[in-house]
Order: C-alpha cells, then structure tokens, then sequence
C-alpha cells in the first residue's frame, strides 16, 4: 500500500466520481460502494438527514449487483493503480459466499471488505455481525470461495466488539475494519415522525469518532490480524489517533461530503506529523499509547 | 463536464429582501463552464451546526465581470451564515454539480419557465441562455406577496415576465396555474423550478397541455457528485440520484401523481 488512507465504502461511490478532485492512485485504496448478489433498489427516500457533527444514513445498500459490477463497472476502475476493493454484502450465507466467490475472478480486486454490519438492510446485514455464531459462519463460508485478502467489517452495535473481532479472527479473516455505523434515530417533532424513511440509519461523522477509537482500541488489543480504524476520521490528526489506538490503517467515509480531496490531504498530514515526530512509517506508532 | 472545488472571493453582498441574500463570486481566473440549472455545493464555515454542505442553484453568470450569482433564502442556520458574508470573504464551493436545464432544441421555441418562490433563481440564468441561443423564453414567476418577487428587472430585461402572488400585491391573485396567460399561449415546452406542490401542479397543466415540462427538484443531498445514493428520487428507472442525474428531470420520468 502507498499509504495507509482509503475511503470507507458508500462514501465514494467507485472513485471516479472524484477524479476531478484528487488523483486516485494517490490514495492507498479506494473500498468501492456495498455490492450484493442480486440489484436492490434501497430504502425510500429521505435516506439522510445531518445531526450534531454527523449524519444519519439509511441508504440500503442500492446496488446494481454483483454481475453488474463485473461487466459494466470493474472495466471502468481496474486500471486504477491502486488497491480497488470490492465491499460485499448479502441477507444469506449462500449469498455472501456467491457474491464473493464472483469478484474473487477480478484480477485487479485483490480484497474485499466483508459488511457484516450495515445496520440499514432489513435481512441480514448487521444480522450477521452481532453475534459470534453469525459472524463466525459468515466468514467461514467466504473463506472457502474467496482466495485473496478477506477484511471483515465490524458493527459497534455490538456489547463486545473484541468477541465478534475474535470469532472473525478465527474463521480466517486476514484483516479487520470498523467501525461502521452506529444505529440511531431523529424525529421531526411537529409531523411527531421519524426523519428517515425506515425510521432508523447509520450514524457517522466526527460525532462517532470516540466511539470508533474506542473499539479499535478494544480489538487491536485482541486480535493478531491487521485492524483497519475508521469512524469520523476529518483529518490527520484523527488518523494518528486511530494508528495510537491500534490501526495500521485507516478508512475516510463523511468527510469526503465535506472535501471531496480530503483524502490525499489526510495521506500528506500523516506523512508530515510523522516526520515532525521523528518517525519513519505508521508501523512505529500503531498501537504505540503510553500506559 | 469538469468539476471543481474552489475559494471563490465575495465581489458583492445585496439584500433584495430581509430573506434573501445575493451573493456575486467571482475567482482570479476566468470561471468554468456551467449550464443553467446547475448548482454548486457551498461549506458553511464557522457553524457547527452546519456540518453538510448546502446545495444552491447557480441564479446567474456573468462572463464579462467573471461573477457566479447565489441566490439564497435564509430558511435554517446554514443559509443564515451565508447572509453574513461580507465582501472579500471566501466562500469555498464544488461545482458545477447537476445536469442542467435542456439545450435549445429549435430556433424560436418558446420556453415557458415557471418559478416559484427562491426556485426562480437558476431560471435567470437559464432565460438568458435561451434567449441568447435564439428561443423565446416567457416568464411565470409565483411568490407569497410582492415583496418575495426577486430580481424583477432583470426578469424583464431578458423576456416577457407574468406574476402571480398569493395575496394580489402584484401581477394576478392566486397560485401560477391560475394565471391568464396559460388559457391564452401555447408553449412548446415548460421548464419549472419551486416548491413541490407547485411543479406538480404546473405539470398536471402541461400533461393537459400536451407539453413537455422539465421540473428540477430540491432533495436533500450529502455528497452532491453521485456518491452516497442519499438524495435518490424514484423514477421510471428506479431510484436515480438526484445531484448528478437530475436536478432537472422530464415529468413523465418521475413517478409523481400527475
Ligand atoms: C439542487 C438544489 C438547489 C437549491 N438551490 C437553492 C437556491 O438557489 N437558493 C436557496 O435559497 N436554496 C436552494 N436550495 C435549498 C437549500 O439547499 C436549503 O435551503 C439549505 O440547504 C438549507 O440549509 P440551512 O442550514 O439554512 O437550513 P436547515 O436548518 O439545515 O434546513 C432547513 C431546510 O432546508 C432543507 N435542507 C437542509 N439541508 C439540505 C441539504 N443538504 N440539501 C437539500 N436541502 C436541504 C431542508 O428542507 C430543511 O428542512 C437548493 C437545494 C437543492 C437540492
Ligand atoms: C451514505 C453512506 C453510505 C454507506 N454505505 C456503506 C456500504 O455500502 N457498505 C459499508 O460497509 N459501509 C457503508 N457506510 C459506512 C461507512 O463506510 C463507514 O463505516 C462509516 O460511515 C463511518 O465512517 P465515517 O465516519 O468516516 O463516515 C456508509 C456510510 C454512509 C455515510
Ligand atoms: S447527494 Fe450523494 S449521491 Fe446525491
């Protein structure tokens, strides 16, 4: 990897929607928007609404597919320099394993990121990823079919997040991101009505960076495998906190709403606080906290 | 078309209303092509509150004095940071975002351009282009009361303007698809930018009319570049984004009860 900073997937749609704004082979890798067995259209609109230093999502996972992307989508973005990844998702085992045992024939895909915890799908989704025995079984049945690096996306909708790590861990995961996003509501108090079409969605944004920290934190301490940290990252200083917390990587999603080039930005910032610091590479600070 | 993010310098601050602001930008470099009906996406600095960008129609371009216009309403605590620009400031935008309204199709069509409320704003920009390229644009603008009519004169130096306002101050009382001039003229097309109940009802007017009527609609958006799949419309297509499909849409694709 160039650089540790990629962008959180649905938060970038496929990269080429920000060609104008950076040069994408310049971000360390660019996890492309949830991708399903089968197309699904997603919630009704209103999908979004702004909260306090956030946002609220309940977008669910509108994709055209996993047969869509290989024909009309991966031709456009694989010759990308740089390490494309597929975020995969599905309501079944059968599905997960399928959707994923597709890309796994995407030469220029070399990993894809597990969701087992998109709060936003009715079936499924987070289903997995709240309990070890789902999360554990999900991973298993991709670990079979999928042969390159397998990264499992971890809920924070969970009472111990280092468990689920864990299980992941032991079904053969390669790596680990989180957070994504953490469940939560907002009414309209005049129409007395949830804002969201589904009433509930996915928080994210600076608000949830504590959060995100925190579990990072609790997972890098747990497992053995690689942690990719994310949740409310705005700026370098915000992925040096995550590489103290234990990640060797970070992932940016909302802020690129914000600053469409935030991510080389983030990259730059990095490559300077650790210079100013006297440190060669990230991997002399991960997980580096004074007790 | 190429996009940009850019920190465009505040010329001029007017207030045509206690609501509104105008604000003219303009770059040390000549501004990038934009169409009529685009937006830009602006960062409201200094409320934390206003976390998300805020999408504004472009109202209108000046190539000769290089100034991009903003139209804006002050509805919530974003739109009322942005009143509070002064001269000089910087405004950081991401633009131009958006297809646009439709290119001239025939010499001497007359477009019929409906506005209601701050939606006249991208419709300056756009009677002037069509005028320009050899159609014949007509005005039908709709606001609460005469004080809510903006940019008149401007209107009217471009092409015919008719108004309606809810309360008579001005032009004919009642609501857009009551004036006149819709029992008197034929259109070739209609394009209509406003509140919602308003551009359903003017396209219940055109699909009784036979015309065409392009409406540009105002979801909520997050990213502004076809990203996030946060500002979908449903339409004949399924559910298209918003920010980088539309904003302007043919009626027949949406799937509105008309
Ligand atoms: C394509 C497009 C073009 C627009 N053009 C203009 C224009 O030329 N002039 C103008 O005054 N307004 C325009 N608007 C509406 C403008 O974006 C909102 O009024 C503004 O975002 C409100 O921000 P606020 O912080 O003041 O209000 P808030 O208190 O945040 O919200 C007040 C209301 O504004 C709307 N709104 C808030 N955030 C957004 C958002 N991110 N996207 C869309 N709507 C939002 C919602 O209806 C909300 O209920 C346009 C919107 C769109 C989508
Ligand atoms: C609009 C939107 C869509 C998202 N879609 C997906 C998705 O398809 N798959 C996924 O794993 N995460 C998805 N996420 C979650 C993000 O990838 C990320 O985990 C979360 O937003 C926290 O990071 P952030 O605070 O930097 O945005 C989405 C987030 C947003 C805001
Ligand atoms: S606002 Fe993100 S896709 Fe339209």
């Amino acid at each position: 990897m160039k650089n540790p900073v990629m962008t959180a997937s649905g938060t970038f749609g496929y990269g080429v929607e920000f060609a104008d704004f950076v040069n994408l082979e310049d971000i360390g890798g660019i996890i492309v928007k949830g991708t399903t067995l089968h197309a699904r259209e997603g919630n009704d609109y209103p999908r979004m609404v702004e909260t306090a230093s956030g946002m609220l999502n309940c977008v669910g996972l509108q994709n055209k597919g996993v047969d869509y992307f290989c024909q009309h989508i991966y031709p456009e973005i694989k010759d990308i320099k740089t390490n494309m990844i597929v975020n995969v998702s599905g309501s079944s085992l059968e599905d997960y394993a399928e959707c994923a045992a597709r890309v796994n024939e995407l030469e220029n895909i070399p990993a894809i990121e597990l969701n087992i915890s998109c709060p936003n799908v009715k079936q499924g989704g987070m289903a997995f990823g709240v309990t070890t025995e789902g999360a554990s079984a999900v991973v298993k049945a991709v670990r079979e079919v999928y042969k390159k690096t397998l990264i499992v996306k971890l809920s924070p909708n969970v009472t111990s997040i280092a468990d689920i790590a864990l299980a992941v861990q032991d079904a053969g995961a390669d790596a680990v991101s989180l957070i994504n996003t953490l469940m939560g509501m907002v009414i309209d108090i005049e129409k007395r009505k949830p804002v969201l079409s589904i009433a509930t969605g996915g928080m994210s944004g600076p608000a949830v960076k504590p959060v995100a920290v925190r579990c990072v934190w609790q997972v890098a301490k747990a497992v053995n495998i690689p942690v990719v940290g994310l949740g409310g990252i705005m700026n370098a200083q915000d992925a040096i906190e995550f590489f103290l917390a234990g990640a060797s990587a970070i992932e940016i999603g909302t802020a690129n709403f914000i600053d469409p080039a935030v991510t080389v930005k983030v990259a730059e910032g990095i490559g300077e606080w650790l210079d100013q610091h006297g440190c060669a590479s990230v991997g002399e600070i991960v997980g580096q906290l004074n007790a | 078309m190429k996009k940009y993010i850019k920190d465009l310098i505040v010329k001029e601050v007017e207030f045509p209303h206690e609501l509104y602001v105008l604000l003219k930008l303009t770059d040390k470099e000549p501004l990038p092509d934009t169409r009529p009906g685009q937006f830009v996406e602006v960062k409201v600095e200094g409320s934390p509150k206003t976390f998300l960008r805020r999408p504004i129609s472009i109202n209108y371009v000046d190539r000769e004095k290089n100034e991009l216009w903003l139209l804006i309403k002050k509805v919530g605590e974003g739109t009322h940071r942005l009143a509070e620009l002064k001269v000089n400031d910087r405004l950081n935008v991401v633009f131009p975002l958006g297809n646009g309204f439709s290119p001239v199709q025939k010499k001497g069509e007359k477009v019929l351009l409906v506005g209601g409320g701050v939606g006249m704003a991208p419709l300056l920009d756009y009677g002037k282009y069509l005028k320009d390229n050899g159609a014949e644009p007509v005005f039908l603008l709709g606001a609460r009361s005469k004080s809510d009519l903006l940019e008149q004169d401007l209107f009217a130096a471009i092409a015919p303007v008719h108004v309606t306002t809810e309360d008579g101050s001005e032009g004919e009382r009642g609501f857009v698809t009551q004036h006149s001039l819709l029992n008197k003229e034929s259109f070739d097309r209609i394009s209509v930018c406003g509140p919602k109940p308003m551009m359903v009802s003017v396209a219940r007017y055109a699909k009784k009319a036979n015309t065409p009527c392009e409406v540009s609609l105002e979801n909520m958006m997050a990213c502004g570049l076809g990203a996030c799949l946060c500002c979908v419309e449903k339409t004949v297509k399924g559910n298209v984004c918003v920010c980088k499909e539309g904003p302007v849409f043919d009626m027949n694709d949406l799937t509105w009860e008309i």
